[in-house]
């Protein structure tokens, strides 16, 4: 077939064909090219792969099924450690984790763990019968309140669950799924599958509440003292979006990305039939570098946008968005406008945005980062004419339950502070994913409420 | 799994009073803060205030003015029917303490906003003159419920069908004219109207509250859609607020925000008015 030093190629839309539409760009491999690939893999007995993988899938095991063509023991291996594999197949960062860690790697292309974790778990959603999910939740087991239904809070309830607690999950929002929701976009992750996913979470006697405000409609205090949960996972994620502090950045027309994303994926923006607004213009530009920067470039795209422009501070280099991401934007036609950081938002007399004002930069010293720090190249002001900005450089923890919860220790930037077990200042109560670690990725939430799961159930157990 | 209205009460022709069986809200909610809800599963986030709640029966009671398409779908609405979503409280409560003389202001639709707060300076001890000013009489509303709780309640109608003739402005300008001392104006309504109380009270130098209403979408402080400038500083209405000194708040910049999608608004009331029409002759 072809060069075995390289990964089988997963057939994706063409550029010039999803510019148009918000389906899925990446279509996945079928049977044929899941079993070529499954087959570079070269078993290893030390399985390094594993060590890059937050939750310790039993990678060789599962890829073996594949080559053998049993697709349904492969997702069982996969379910066993990552409830939402279809998920991570789609929007792990593996070159940064089991990939990298691959032999094959050393000389050529590791094994694309990746898309076989979706093979498996997409091959088991559209061919088998929904797998019987073991509902063992014990009615006289303790209760666990799980604040925030995104990737640390889905993987912890259903953790706990599998160990026969009584879980509740409380989502501030109308739809449970977290940032998968509201933040991924369709084309990259469609919402299909994360309800899918949250659908075997409530099979297994997980129950979710929507519109649950924890912090506004109920605290964590209410919720132990009057509640009768034994313990608390709070799972709320890294949704308050920072904005750069230029002039002009209030204008109309300038948009976090949260709400740039939330309006077009939970709220549906992207169906011309939705009842909710969004603004792209003609022109528009998406200040910062990560994967939640490309998402809202290619959504502005999508929605119409003639160009898309991309303003970096930093190098393409250092960039913190996955790699298919990056190549996704260009291919596109998302302008990188690298080097280049925005000093202000011009205005128009009606109040919208007419452009950015910009500097170039340069790469100095590496920072704390160890990534380059910028600085402005003297005399390189110029001028980026746009309909609208959008603002991807970042996002703090969401306050409501720090603010909400006496003695619940945070550090400067507000991230709740917790014990290697992920148990924070507040007995019985844990965090975990990006309320605790600042914005990181799905897996590494999930890994986060894994832990604090077992965590809980230490805990519960030396509390008889 | 939806929320159940148990009461519906028609206040005027685009006025509608619900009140909504929902004891996660009801629980912790008080003056000043605000609900959003989703009509059906496809609606948009609408925010409201809270105009009332019943902790013991759980249930909320927000007060519509018909204006977007969302709003007159929720109008048409009848008891016994559920709202696909019903979120809150969310923003911070008014501070309700005894400040001495307190002048509560609604207009419109913050006539709803401002009855449990004037119920609540009441009970707190204060001294209450109460303004309700709308276009005309037939959008009064709760007239005898704020007149049960101010020690004088004045109304103001543009088109002097009731009341003083003017706007809620005049009526405060006759009160500061008469020489009433003031401890503190709060004032809820079209941004416009909180706009022009300001500048009003700021020449009399006036402690002055308002609570702001810019777009919205999440209400949790997730989406920065609500940011307003006080104090020259950028602040999330929903989270930071949604009340602040009405002498520091950019007014200009939330009046311009707020214009941000009136022509798909007005499409969109045009599109539902005429998709409405043809299912009442259905």
């Amino acid at each position: 077939m072809s060069d075995r030093r390289k990964k089988n190629s997963m057939p994706e839309q063409s550029p010039a064909e999803r510019r148009r539409n918000f389906a899925e760009v990446a279509l996945g491999y079928d049977a044929e090219t899941a079993r070529c690939e499954a087959a570079r893999c070269l078993q290893c007995k030390t399985s390094p792969c594993r060590q890059g993988c937050p939750v310790e899938v039993d990678i060789p095991g599962f890829i073996l099924h594949i080559r053998n063509g049993d697709f349904a023991a492969a997702n069982e291996d996969l379910l066993r450690y990552n409830a939402l594999p279809a998920v991570c197949g789609r929007v792990c960062p593996q070159e940064d984790q089991c990939e990298k860690l691959c032999v094959l790697g050393k000389n050529g292309e590791p094994v694309a763990i990746g898309r076989l974790e979706r093979f498996a778990a997409d091959y088991a959603r559209e061919n088998l019968p929904p797998a019987p999910v073991a509902n063992v939740v014990r009615p006289d087991a303790p209760r666990v309140a799980i604040v925030g239904s995104g990737p640390a809070g889905v993987t912890a309830a259903g953790e706990l669950a599998k160990m026969g607690y009584r879980v509740t999950v409380f989502e501030a929002l109308h739809m449970p799924g977290g940032v998968l929701m509201y933040g991924i976009p369709e084309f990259r992750l469609p919402k299909a599958i994360v309800q899918h996913e949250i659908g075997a979470l409530r099979a297994m006697g997980v129950e979710i509440v929507s519109n649950a405000i924890v912090g506004k409609s109920i605290t964590v205090d209410e919720l132990m003292n009057e509640e009768g949960y034994q313990a608390v996972f709070i799972g709320t994620g890294a949704g308050l979006p920072y904005f750069m502090g230029i002039p002009g950045e209030n204008a109309n027309g300038v948009f976090s990305a949260n709400e740039f994303l939330t309006r077009s994926n939970l709220m549906q923006a992207w169906r011309a039939d939705s009842p909710t607004p969004i603004f792209v213009g003609r022109r528009s530009a998406v200040v910062g570098g990560g994967n939640v920067a490309m998402d809202a470039a290619r959504t502005a795209v999508r929605l119409g946008a003639e160009e898309v422009f991309l303003v970096y501070r930093r190098s393409r280099q250092e960039m913190p968005a996955r790699h298919e991401e990056i190549d996704h934007a260009l291919e596109e036609g998302v302008i990188f406008r690298t080097l280049t950081n925005p000093t202000a938002v011009r205005v128009d007399d009606r109040g919208w945005v007419s452009g950015l004002e910009c500097v170039e930069m340069e790469l100095g010293e590496p920072d704390e980062s160890g990534r380059r720090r910028p600085v402005v190249k003297p005399g390189s002001e110029h001028f980026l004419p746009v309909d609208s900005v959008i603002m991807a450089i970042g996002q703090g923890p969401n306050p409501l339950v720090q603010s909400t919860t006496p003695n619940l220790r945070v550090n400067r930037w507000n991230n709740i502070w917790t014990d290697e077990n992920g148990m924070t200042s507040r007995p019985g109560v844990f965090a975990g994913g990006d309320v605790v670690t600042g914005a990181a990725t799905v897996i590494l939430a999930m890994g986060a409420g894994k832990r604090a799961a077992q965590a809980i159930d230490r805990y519960l157990r030396e509390q008889k | 799994m939806g929320y159940k209205i148990i009461r519906k009460k028609v206040l005027s022709p685009t006025v509608k009073e619900f009140e909504i069986v929902a004891p996660l809200v009801a629980r912790r909610a008080q003056p000043g803060q605000f609900v959003v809800l989703r009509v059906d599963a496809d609606g948009e986030r609408i925010p409201l205030t809270i105009a009332d709640y019943d902790r013991q029966r759980g249930t909320v009671v927000i007060i519509v003015q018909e204006l977007g398409a969302g709003t007159k779908k929720l109008g048409r609405l009848e008891q016994g029917e559920e709202l696909a979503d019903f979120a809150g409280p969310m923003g911070n409560p008014t501070h309700l303490h005894n400040l001495g003389k307190v002048v509560v202001i609604g207009g419109g639709v913050g006539i709803a906003a401002i009855w449990p707060i004037v119920r609540g300076m009441k009970q707190a001890g204060n001294h209450v003159t109460t303004i309700i000013g709308a276009k005309t009489e037939s959008l009064l509303i709760l007239v005898d419920e704020l007149a049960g709780y101010s020690d004088e309640l004045v109304v103001a109608t543009d088109d002097g069908s009731r009341g003083v003739q003017g706007f809620v402005t005049t009526a405060l300008q006759a009160i500061i004219d008469r020489g009433q001392a003031i401890d503190q104006v709060l004032a809820v309504g079209p941004a416009i109207m909180m706009k022009t109380v300001a500048d009003l009270t700021r020449k009399y130098n006036i402690k002055t509250i308002v609570s702001l209403n810019p777009i919205m979408v999440d209400g949790t402080g997730m989406c920065g859609a609500c940011r307003v400038s006080v104090g020259g500083a950028t602040r999330f209405a929903c989270a930071d607020g949604p009340e602040f000194d009405a002498h520091q708040v950019d007014f200009d910049l939330l009046l311009s925000r707020l214009a941000m999608y009136r022509q798909r608004e007005r499409d969109d009331v045009e599109k539902f008015e005429h998709e409405g029409g043809c299912k009442v002759h259905e």
